[in-house]
């Protein structure tokens, strides 16, 4: 999968749960789920979850903890996809 | 000196009609929120009928983000949101999510069991071995204070955030609970209000003990019965009811509308003695109830006007009624007027007091008093005790200044507030 076509598909997973939308609108690989997009931390499961309906992989607890940043989120579903 | 405390705000949702001005007119016209519900039916329910308040998703969507509804499956909250969001702008304050802190004003908003739907939801996941597929939707609306914990953050209130329970007294201990707060001058203003799910699995427990009507699934109206000869058994109804309790230098300084004022009530139980049990009550401590509440209120027996009782449609109705002759010492044509707001709605369980109290407030703020629904066939225990001229069954205008409100519940559970007209 190219890379602008995972950002596309990982930017419509979070758009419910973005409470920033300047920064959201300025989303690069760089951006943090909490701290740029202030998504509720509580919300970062539900958005796992979703990344694995869309993606059909499954994501272990060591994922989840990684998955901080569009760029890790990014890193790690290539990977899964490639595993 | 007692601080004084008025109602300054309300919001209901119920089944025969969502909002004040819509229930007030469903009061108004004896218009039934009852009807049969196929999943009852199908499920194979003795009692087949009930009442669900109607929203649409178009007024979800006044209440709750799509964040919020993304995994929401809890109609108390829904319907206990409703209306204490209604309560608080009725109040005169704005909703936003960026709005200040208000330390002074807290909630006491009470349910009898969080979303059973959301836990059926979650044990079908978890027996599945897929607990990691819950989402983090689970726990605010199973964990019994997801009603006070979605109102206080949706009006951003700083002061005693809570939830009690007391089966089907809820509504009215959460309204004196906020009103000992006030007097003991912890807070200016609270929130208070009751709330409950509907559906077959909050309602499947009643069924099962039989205390539900199962004659009436073809005539739904004519079956929540109050008060009449053939009552065979309550009718399940759900929604919620709320308040915005202010202290009365508060509402002044403020210019707020005031419904009417609390003049005081009471708390206690039976204690499963004296005729008591967990489903039956102690008719010695109703009496007390009553006789306290009129007592802390400062008000005399004979100053009561209006009574909303309790009165669920079952063979208790006859009881509730020689338990008030005795509380007041009245009888006959000397009795109040009295009414059964369940036989409009069924009974609301843990939303039925906080509901009651609406409508008891609302006849006290037009000065009419609503008519009662499907008792013209008067119980005869209860045409012994008191005048039929005294039940109406038709809209009564009329001036009065005192109503009280009863409501009583499983672990012989009892309580009574006053409310006053406030005149200006």
């Amino acid at each position: 999968m190219i890379k602008a076509e995972l950002i596309e598909k990982l930017k419509a997973i979070i758009t419910p749960y973005v409470q920033d939308e300047v920064a959201f609108k300025n989303l690069t690989e760089d951006t943090d789920f909490i701290k740029d997009l202030k998504i509720n931390s509580a919300n970062l499961v539900d958005v796992i979850l979703d990344i694995e309906d869309e993606f059909d992989i499954r994501l272990d607890n060591q994922d989840m903890e990684q998955m901080l940043t569009v760029k890790s989120a990014m890193d790690i579903v290539t990977a899964k996809l490639n595993g | 000196m007692k601080t004084r405390v008025v109602i300054t705000g309300m919001g209901v949702v119920a089944p025969n009609g969502v909002g004040l001005s819509a229930f007030g007119k469903a009061l108004k016209t004896a218009k039934s929120g009852i009807t049969h519900h196929k999943v009852l039916e199908d499920l194979k329910f003795s009692c087949q009928i009930g009442g669900i308040p109607e929203i649409s998703e178009a007024l979800k969507a006044e209440y709750f983000t799509k964040l919020q509804l993304r995994g929401f499956n809890s109609s108390g909250i829904l319907y206990g949101s409703i209306a204490g969001i209604d309560a608080w702008k009725d109040a005169g304050f704005k909703v936003h999510p960026d709005s200040d802190l208000d330390p002074d004003t807290g909630v006491i908003f009470g349910t009898g069991a969080s979303s059973v739907d959301k836990f059926r939801e979650a044990i079908y996941k978890v027996d599945e071995k897929q607990v990691r597929r819950l989402g983090s939707t689970v726990v605010l609306q199973t964990m019994a204070s997801g009603i006070s914990a979605y109102l206080g953050g949706m009006l951003g209130l700083g002061n005693q955030t809570t939830t009690n329970s007391a089966a089907c007294s809820t509504g009215v201990e959460a309204l004196l609970m906020g009103y000992d707060r006030l007097q003991a001058g912890r807070a200016k203003r609270m929130l208070v209000g009751s709330c409950s799910n509907h559906g077959p699995y909050i309602w499947a427990g009643f069924d099962a003990m039989r205390v539900m009507t199962y004659k009436h699934n073809e005539t739904p109206e004519d079956g929540s019965r109050p008060m009449s000869a053939t009552a065979s058994g309550f009718v399940p109804g759900a929604g919620a009811g709320a308040m915005v309790l202010e202290t009365l230098e508060s509402a002044l300084a403020r210019n707020a509308t005031i419904y009417a004022e609390v003049l005081g009530g009471e708390i206690n139980s039976g204690g499963q003695r004296q005729g008591g049990t967990l489903t039956a009550p102690n008719s010695k401590a109703v009496v007390r109830c009553i006789k306290n509440a009129l007592q802390n209120a400062r008000v005399t027996a004979q100053e009561v006007d209006v009574i909303n009782g309790h009165l669920t449609a079952t063979v208790k109705d006859a009881t509730e009624i020689q338990n008030w002759v005795t509380a007041l010492g009245r009888s006959g044509e000397d009795f109040p007027y009295i009414n059964a707001t369940k036989s409009l709605i069924g009974h609301c369980l843990a939303a039925s007091g906080a509901i009651e109290c609406v409508a008891s407030v609302l006849q006290l703020k037009e000065q009419f008093i609503a008519p009662n629904r499907n008792c013209d066939d008067l119980h005869p225990e209860i045409a012994k005790l008191i005048a039929k001229k005294n039940i109406p069954t038709q809209l009564k205008a009329q001036p009065f200044n005192i109503i009280a409100k009863s409501s009583f519940g499983f672990g012989d559970v009892n309580t009574c507030v006053l409310f006053k007209r406030y005149k200006v």
